[in-house]
């Protein structure tokens, strides 16, 4: 027994190292197009995690999250430039990510309080009092224009086009290969914490409460604190993904923070699975990498014009809109467990019909574990 | 004091308004515990059907197969999409989200529709104005109280006295047992929407009428305003929903009214005071001003 779970453990870990390993070579083959999806979907699928440990595991729908993006993003282009503190970098992206946290914990009167659809709507004004206040408060965040965003540096190595060049086995590294790396760093860290804090005991005391709240109540879970808590959490995720965001932006502007961003972000969550870090993960690779491949393939795909034609025809932002409107029902109707559970139900029938006609003959061998998908208990959703 | 008045007739108007959005929030709401995120599409696509028609139609032909076509599209969303999903709670949360996906889809076609355009809609009332002792009103703003008053009005009705409005209410307090006792859900959650697309349509009338410059492609994200008139009620109360939307429409109308005071808190804080004014109120009752607090049984 104990040979099959070291087995399963070796197993397991020769999968993560395979994933790292490939999920390095991109920089070294694709063009900087490629690498600018990767890098959005990177900042995306850290945003869409922490937004999935407060929907899909302590049951809270937030609008909000577009506010809490543009805390982090706003956060450290003014910690780190001029006018602001100028500080490094490297202690402007921490202090960002805590400025997002904090301004979650400022909520946490009405987040601890407030629950489901009600929370939804009250952080709804989160993001139209944001959008105001970044308009309003030119000093710091320079109005409707935005502001440039001050390039990382790490110790005398920047993550810009040069200084220094940097050339690895024959490829140039510019800002898209450099970032690219800084945002694989910033998503492991996202996903291994994030795991870790779904199997913690305050992560089983948030599905609890999700399930229910009384008797979550009555078992000991404080139900206001650990509403608090995920919301801080889930903001301090949002933070670091739009630090990484202002990063491959370069510049932020007020408009991309509005109420749209905010329902991509419960798009994607819904579209990967609610509850699950990979759901989460693979709903923000597809909405974020939709759009921009879209519009990039226009003139190959039929009944779509190409941008700037004629007026009324269907444009591929229009049709990458229809697309991705639809996917939203098609998925929720048809898949409400989202990509994850997809997948899920794949695996388990690929397995079973792999074990099936082995275990037959032969009766000593246990029988294969039950359908994960029946054992698991309903999913609550936002 | 004109410019008092001035505001407090502006916001009466803006309020009775957003009570015909609001109400159709909670319409659904209480049918079906769905939250309508493609109600400010349905509104768009009331505002756009009557632009399209009232030249052909003219305007009360136009805005009565608006009203239709809207109410149909509504209760056809919610029965052959949303109603696929189930009835329990569960399911409403998901289908909340179904419907952000469904006003994607129907926004993006209207924009692309409309574009850059400024549509008219061929209202009777036009940009003519009524003298009320010391302030003008615009006779679009005294059709939109008087409108909205008497289909509220009737709205409330339907709610007390027909055995929709009783179905409906007994759904609401306990599905289950509803059922049991003979209510076709199904029905009367269609009935429900049908209702709420039929308000959203007649609200977009008076979103363009004067003052407005006309519909325009952003016009239905002034439903989103009507969120918080709905909330600060509460979600399953009418009344609240009245009262909240009252409340909201004053606060807009008197931030605009008194921009020039109020300038500390920026330029165009009247777009956003509905939300604070939310905050403030769910800071101090978390189920709005009319909901109830309900015992959870285990």
């Amino acid at each position: 027994m104990s040979d099959r779970i070291t087995a399963l453990l070796t197993r397991r870990r020769a999968t993560l190292l395979t994933v790292a390993v490939l999920l390095c070579l991109p920089p070294f083959y694709l063009d900087a197009f490629w690498l600018r999806i990767g890098l959005f979907s990177m900042a995306a699928a850290i945003g869409a995690v922490g937004l999935a440990l407060l929907s899909g595991t302590a049951g809270q729908l937030s609008l909000g999250h577009a506010f809490f993006l543009a805390v982090g993003a706003y956060g450290y282009t003014w910690l780190a430039g001029d006018p602001g503190p100028g500080l490094p970098t490297v202690v402007a992206v921490p202090l960002a990510v805590l400025m997002a946290g904090l301004a979650g914990g400022l909520f946490s009167p009405v987040a601890g309080r407030v629950k489901g659809i009600y929370l939804g709507i009250a952080t709804l004004a989160l993001v139209f009092l944001g959008h105001h206040v970044l308009l309003t408060a030119e000093s710091v965040t320079g109005g409707f224009n935005g502001r440039s965003v001050p390039p990382l540096s790490l110790g005398g190595f920047t993550f810009t086009a040069s200084d220094p060049e940097l050339t690895v086995l024959g490829v140039p590294f510019g800002a898209e290969e450099r970032l690219w790396f800084l945002g694989l760093a910033l998503f492991a860290l996202t996903w291994f914490t994030a795991r870790g804090l779904l199997r913690s005991r305050p992560g089983r005391a948030l599905a609890a409460l999700r399930d229910s709240e009384t008797a979550a109540a009555v078992m000991g879970v404080d139900v206001a604190r650990h509403r608090s808590a995920a919301f801080v959490v889930s903001s301090m995720y949002a933070g670091l993904a739009g630090v990484l965001l202002a990063l491959a932006f370069r510049r932020v502007v007020p408009d991309y923070f509005g109420l749209v961003l905010s329902v991509d972000y419960l798009a994607m969550i819904v579209v990967g699975g609610l509850g699950s870090v990979a759901g989460a993960t693979a709903g923000a690779v597809f909405v974020t990498a939709l759009p921009l491949l879209m519009t990039r393939y226009a003139d190959q795909l039929p009944l779509v014009a190409a941008p700037g034609s004629a007026e009324g025809a269907v444009g591929p932002t229009e049709a990458a809109r229809y697309l991705y409107g639809a996917a939203i029902v098609l998925v929720l109707l048809y898949a409400p467990d989202g990509l994850h559970g997809l997948a899920r139900r794949a695996r388990d029938r690929l397995r079973r019909r792999r074990t099936t006609p082995t275990s037959a003959p032969d009766p000593a061998v246990p029988s294969p574990p039950p359908p994960a998908a029946a054992a698991r208990p309903k999913e609550h959703t936002p | 004091m004109t410019d008092l008045l001035d505001s407090l007739l502006g916001g009466l108007a803006l309020g009775a308004v957003y009570a015909l959005v609001a109400l159709g929030f909670v319409v659904i709401f209480k049918a079906s515990g769905v939250l309508n995120f493609a109600h400010g599409s349905l509104l768009l696509l009331g505002g756009y059907l009557v632009a399209v028609l009232h030249d052909d139609l003219g305007f009360a032909g136009a805005l009565a197969l608006a009203v239709i076509v809207t109410a149909a599209l509504a209760g056809a969303l919610d029965r052959f999409l949303l109603q696929r999903g189930g009835h329990d709670a569960h399911s409403a949360h998901v289908q909340t989200i179904v419907t952000i996906g469904v006003d994607i889809v129907l926004l993006t076609e209207l924009a692309r529709r409309i574009g850059g355009d400024l549509l008219t809609l061929g209202d009777p009332w036009g940009d003519a104005v009524t003298e009320l002792g010391p302030v003008t009103v615009a006779d679009s703003r005294l059709a939109a109280i008087v409108v909205s008053a008497v289909v509220i009005g009737g709205v409330f009705a339907l709610f007390r006295f027909t055995s929709w409005g009783l179905s409906l209410r007994a759904a609401a307090e306990d599905m289950e047992a509803a059922a049991l006792m003979g209510v076709r859900l199904g029905r009367v959650r269609a009935g429900a929407w049908c209702l709420a697309g039929a308000l959203a349509a007649l609200a977009a009338v008076f979103l363009a009428a004067f003052p407005a410059p006309g519909l325009e492609r952003t016009t239905g994200q002034i439903a989103l305003n009507a969120f918080p008139a709905a909330i600060l009620g509460g979600l399953a109360s009418p009344t609240g929903a009245l009262a909240g939307s009252l409340v909201i429409g004053l606060t807009e109308a008197l931030v605009v009214g008194y921009q020039s005071e109020l300038h500390v808190l920026g330029e165009g804080f009247g777009d956003v005071a509905p939300y604070a004014v939310m905050l403030l109120v769910l800071l101090v009752r978390p189920n709005g001003l009319f909901g109830a607090k309900g015992a959870a049984r285990v």
